[in-house]
């Protein structure tokens, strides 16, 4: 009998972790340790052994090398308490389709002890608080996926577990949904959770984990916040289109006296793209420009993509169809 | 510095890494619960546990009663008893295919990955079945009662001949539940209990006294756990006896589940 948690700054803590199926070797050799009161972000491709890491270290598979710890608890030797601390929300919903989402959360609570009226309350607490109320008893079958997503997460919460798997919970959501996907997830760390996500999107795990770990073909590829894998992979592109094409170079000379870069030229367009460290700079540039009567037609901001993140890791893009960097991108960097 | 709080844990709110007996009964009533409301949301899955005993039950009577004892009235009280385990049995089979279906869904994962009992998804679902079997005990007896049979061991021996073929079915439901879990697809299940279920069924004295068979096939229905449930239910419905047949059927009833339990749970957590 394991009577009180161990004490430790880790929420998760992986060496060396393998997975095969077959010849194919899924997971291999993956290194982790999330911070306790973290979000971690597992960013790689199609294929590259996020979800079977995570089946992993949630005791959904036994690794076959390799060892893995939840809260100084080992994965295959104190499973059971591991389930106990843990709440997972895989790739793919994982409620009883042919229950309502009443049922479903009552279903969950009551196999995770609650008693007498107590599962019936938590469900609609958490119908509530996922905003499912007015679905609460309509057979799942006509749920839409981001329905089906945040009444997959609800039941991830019923126990208000410390660490919580999230297994792409963005991918296939519109952009309005996913925004109330990362609200909840924020919210979700606000509370004390510890919050390990996998993604594809650069920008997804930019903008919720504190550090990241990009994988690709069962291994850790690259480690760190997103800042630090930005940078190593290149900044944002700053991107300016001039009215007038014989303004280039009085331009390029101020994009190198504002924000101390060089910046690449595509004159057929009138097109100029530089670095942008600093953001808060651009608007001293753009001052600047107005100020020698510079006209400017379009401003965007290049973000680097997935696959440039990829390329630059690997050596190798990511196989998916999405576009292959600008021209002016490349040269840019 | 922060350390674990999770909220809930379990009763006793501390972290255990075993599950108690309590629990794993808890946590099966609930599966079992589970499968009610499956039912309740989806009635038609009970229609062969309705329509088989009654349609089986006239067939099986107009067609062999009489050749076997001269004439209907006379086959029931051997027919009926036979009839009812080969029925009851046979449903059972349907306890592997809907348990694979389940598993292939993905609120199997969730179950996987929940401190609960590992045994109680399976449990849960051979426990909610028992009631499919009520049903189709019965209605065989009450199609039985339609055509004339009005067993001589009285309502209190039938209702007990009735608790012992829901028991033994349910223990023959670890087999299929076996091949649920280990089996690739639902008909693959289906193939592989049917091999079991013919033998098992037709090869014993269901539907016909065990001396009109040929010496081999005596032999076997002799020794078949089904014939001596068919006699226990013959003893029982029609003389208010209980007999050596029925401790037999318990004995090997008991020995399926302690064989078949075991091996159906280790098969589901490697597949994990
Ligand atoms: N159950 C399985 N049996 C055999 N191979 C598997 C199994 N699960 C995953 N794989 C293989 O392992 C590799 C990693 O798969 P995994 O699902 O972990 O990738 P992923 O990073 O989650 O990809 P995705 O973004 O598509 O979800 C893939 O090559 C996949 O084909
Ligand atoms: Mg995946």
């Amino acid at each position: 009998m394991v009577s009180t948690s161990r004490p430790t700054e880790l929420a998760i803590e992986a060496h060396g972790l393998v997975k095969l199926f077959g010849n194919n070797r899924a997971v291999d050799g993956v290194d982790l340790a999330v911070k306790t009161g973290t979000v971690y972000g597992v960013l790689g491709p199609n294929g590259a052994g996020k979800t079977t890491t995570i089946s992993m270290l949630a005791t959904l598979l036994r690794p076959d090398a390799g060892e893995a710890k939840i809260f100084g608890f080992d994965v295959r030797t104190e499973a059971q308490i591991v389930r106990q601390l843990i709440g997972v929300t895989g790739q793919y919903a994982s409620v009883d389709e042919n229950l309502s989402a009443t049922e479903n959360l009552v279903l969950f609570s009551k196999l995770l002890g609650l008693k007498g009226s107590a599962p019936k309350r938590k469900a609609a607490e958490l119908l509530e608080e996922f905003g499912l109320t007015e679905a609460a008893k309509r057979p799942l079958k006509n749920f839409s996926g981001g329905m089906r997503r945040r009444l997959d997460l609800a039941a991830s919460l019923i126990a208000q577990p410390p660490l919580i798997f999230l297994d792409e919970p963005t991918t296939g959501l519109d952009p309005r949904t996913r925004g109330q996907m990362w609200d909840t997830i924020r919210r979700l760390v606000a509370g004390g959770s510890t919050v390990l996500l996998t993604t594809q999107y650069l920008d997804e795990a930019d903008q919720l984990a504190d550090r990241v770990a990009v994988i690709d073909k069962g291994r850790v590829v690259a480690e760190g916040t997103s800042d630090e894998l930005k940078s190593s992979v290149g900044t944002a592109a700053l991107q300016l289109r001039l009215v007038n094409a014989a303004d280039i170079p009085a331009a390029r000379e101020l994009i190198r006296t504002t924000l101390g870069v060089e910046s690449a030229v595509s004159a057929e367009a009138a097109r100029l793209s530089a670095p942008m460290q600093h953001a808060e700079l651009v608007t001293d540039l753009l001052v600047a420009l107005r100020g020698d009567g510079i006209a400017v037609a379009e401003i965007s901001v290049q973000q680097p993509t997935l696959d440039e993140v990829f390329l630059a890791l690997t050596g190798h893009d990511t196989g998916a169809t999405t576009d292959a960097p600008t021209p002016e991108l490349e040269t840019a960097r | 510095m922060s350390t674990v709080t999770p909220a809930l844990l379990n009763n006793t709110g501390s972290l255990r890494n075993y599950v108690g007996p309590r629990q794993i009964l808890e946590n099966t009533l609930t599966m079992a619960w589970r499968g009610l409301l499956k039912i309740k949301r989806t009635p038609e899955q009970l229609i062969d546990v309705t329509v088989q005993p009654i349609l089986f039950t006239l067939m099986f009577a107009y067609i062999f009663g009489g050749a076997i004892s001269g004439n209907v009235q006379q086959y029931l009280p051997l027919m009926i008893p036979g009839i009812l385990v080969q029925t009851v049995i046979t449903t059972s089979m349907v306890t592997g295919v809907q348990l694979r279906e389940d598993m292939d869904k993905g609120v199997f994962d969730r179950f996987k990955s929940l401190p609960i009992a590992r045994i109680a998804p399976l449990a849960g679902a051979l426990l909610t079945d028992t009631l499919r079997y009520a049903i189709a005990v019965t209605l065989t007896f009450a199609t039985g009662w339609v055509m004339g049979y009005h067993p001589a061991g009285g309502f209190g021996a039938v209702v007990l001949a009735g608790l012992l073929v829901i028991f033994c079915a349910w223990s023959v439901s670890w087999i299929w539940a076996f091949f649920g879990v280990i089996a690739r697809s639902a008909s693959s299940v289906q193939g592989m209990s049917m091999i079991i279920l013919f033998p098992l069924t037709f090869l014993s004295n269901a539907f016909v006294p065990a001396d009109s068979l040929p010496s081999w096939l005596r032999a076997f229905a002799n020794v078949n756990p089904v014939s001596h449930v068919v006699t226990a239910v013959r003893d029982l419905a029609n003389t208010g006896q209980i007999g050596m047949a029925a401790l037999w059927a318990v004995v090997g009833a008991v020995v399926i589940v302690a064989i078949f339990a075991p091996l159906t749970v280790r098969a589901y957590m490697r597949k994990a």
